[in-house]
């Protein structure tokens, strides 16, 4: 655990320095152009800004009516089935919805159970391993007018599972 | 689609809010929200224009060239009837790139330039051809080296070690995309025959 610890802390900076070293050797001002990436961070956020308002409006809302409650109490059942935690629930149902969502949810879970706590790693871990299956193909699909997917919509549901499944297993035996 | 499910989830939250008596609870809940979204908001904002600078050199040395060659056997098993010489090759190179580095966001522009080529390439422009479905499931697989974003939450939220994560994050993304690819695989190989 030790070694795992150390090597994801160095990972980044690792990264990090790499690249800066790969652009000093090859001559370029890596100052300037990180400069330049970075203001384009601006602007990928700033745009994020509304669509997280009114995803955290509409999820908030069913959480604090109890509506989630109400869904995850019917669904208790088919989680014990799977050995996954009632608290991660919530995630797994919107992580293939939405992903500022799923986002807002996983942080939820995440600063009440704890960061380091078990909950709290698979929680971080599914948000790691998949992606926003509906919103994804929807944007990608409609940005060039096709509207027969074929069977994209099933694998990409199954790899979502599985790696749903597979982060609950992870530290369920760790 | 959102324009649809949004109305609905806020009216159902006020009907049942208000049969629960939790209507308290429900009106806290929208100043919550606001305030909640500018935090979000500002813990993102520093990571992303980080990476976003990193990325940026590596896309402006030849750094891009060699990834993108230890890319090339994966991309021939992921789409064998993609030329290797043709713009889409380039557009899912560079999407591949931004989610190994957990960029998704700065992803998302360069996938939806890389559907845009693949269209043109597409013989039946209402159906998804077997190279658009692989390149759209190992998107929603979301492979990544590095998952910036949740990394960034774990470290707002006060962790001892907020990449303790990425090892456990490789296997289940390597587990997720290999069963996402291998379904592709199966299910187009049928269509053939």
């Amino acid at each position: 655990m030790e070694i795992i610890n150390y090597i994801s802390a160095i990972i980044i900076p690792l990264v990090i320095v790499l690249v800066i070293g790969y652009g000093i050797a090859e001559k370029k001002n890596v100052y300037d152009i990180f400069l330049r990436g970075a203001k384009n961070g601006i602007k990928i956020v700033i745009k994020l800004f509304p669509t997280l308002l009114a995803i955290f409006l509409a999820i908030n809302m069913l959480r604090n009516s109890g509506v989630i409650d109400f869904i995850i109490n019917i669904l208790k059942p088919i989680l014990l089935f799977f050995n996954i935690p009632i608290e991660i629930m919530p995630l797994a149902l919107l992580r293939p919805v939405s992903g500022t969502a799923s986002m807002a949810v996983a942080t939820d879970i995440i600063k009440t159970s704890g960061v380091d706590s078990k909950i709290g790693l698979i929680a971080a871990t599914i948000m790691g391993s998949t992606e926003t299956v509906f919103y994804t193909i929807a944007l990608y699909t409609s940005s060039i007018n096709v509207k027969k997917t074929r069977f994209t919509l099933v694998a990409s549901l199954i790899a979502n599972f599985v790696g749903i499944a597979t982060s609950v297993i992870i530290f369920n035996n760790l | 689609m959102l324009n649809k499910i949004w109305p609905f989830f806020i009216i159902i939250s006020f009907i049942y809010a208000l049969l629960k008596l939790k209507i308290p609870e429900l009106n806290e809940s929208i100043f919550n929200s606001c305030s909640q979204t500018v935090e979000m908001i500002l813990s993102f904002l520093g990571i992303m224009c980080m990476w976003n600078g990193i990325m940026q050199i590596i896309k402006e040395t030849t750094l891009i060239n060699k990834i993108k060659r230890i890319l090339r056997p994966f991309m021939k098993f992921l789409f064998p009837k993609l030329n290797t010489k043709s713009k889409a090759y380039e557009e899912i190179t560079m999407n591949i790139v931004a989610n190994l580095l957990g960029l998704g966001n700065a992803a998302t522009p360069l996938g939806l330039k890389a559907m845009q080529a693949l269209q043109e390439e597409n013989p039946d422009k209402e159906k998804l051809s077997d190279t658009m479905i692989m390149f759209l499931v190992l998107n929603t697989a979301s492979i990544q080296i590095i998952p910036t974003t949740i990394i960034a939450i774990r470290s707002s939220l006060g962790s001892s070690n907020p990449a303790k994560i990425i090892i456990p994050v490789w296997i289940s993304t390597i587990v997720a995309a290999s069963a996402g690819i291998i379904t592709v695989k199966l299910l187009s190989k049928r269509k053939e025959k």
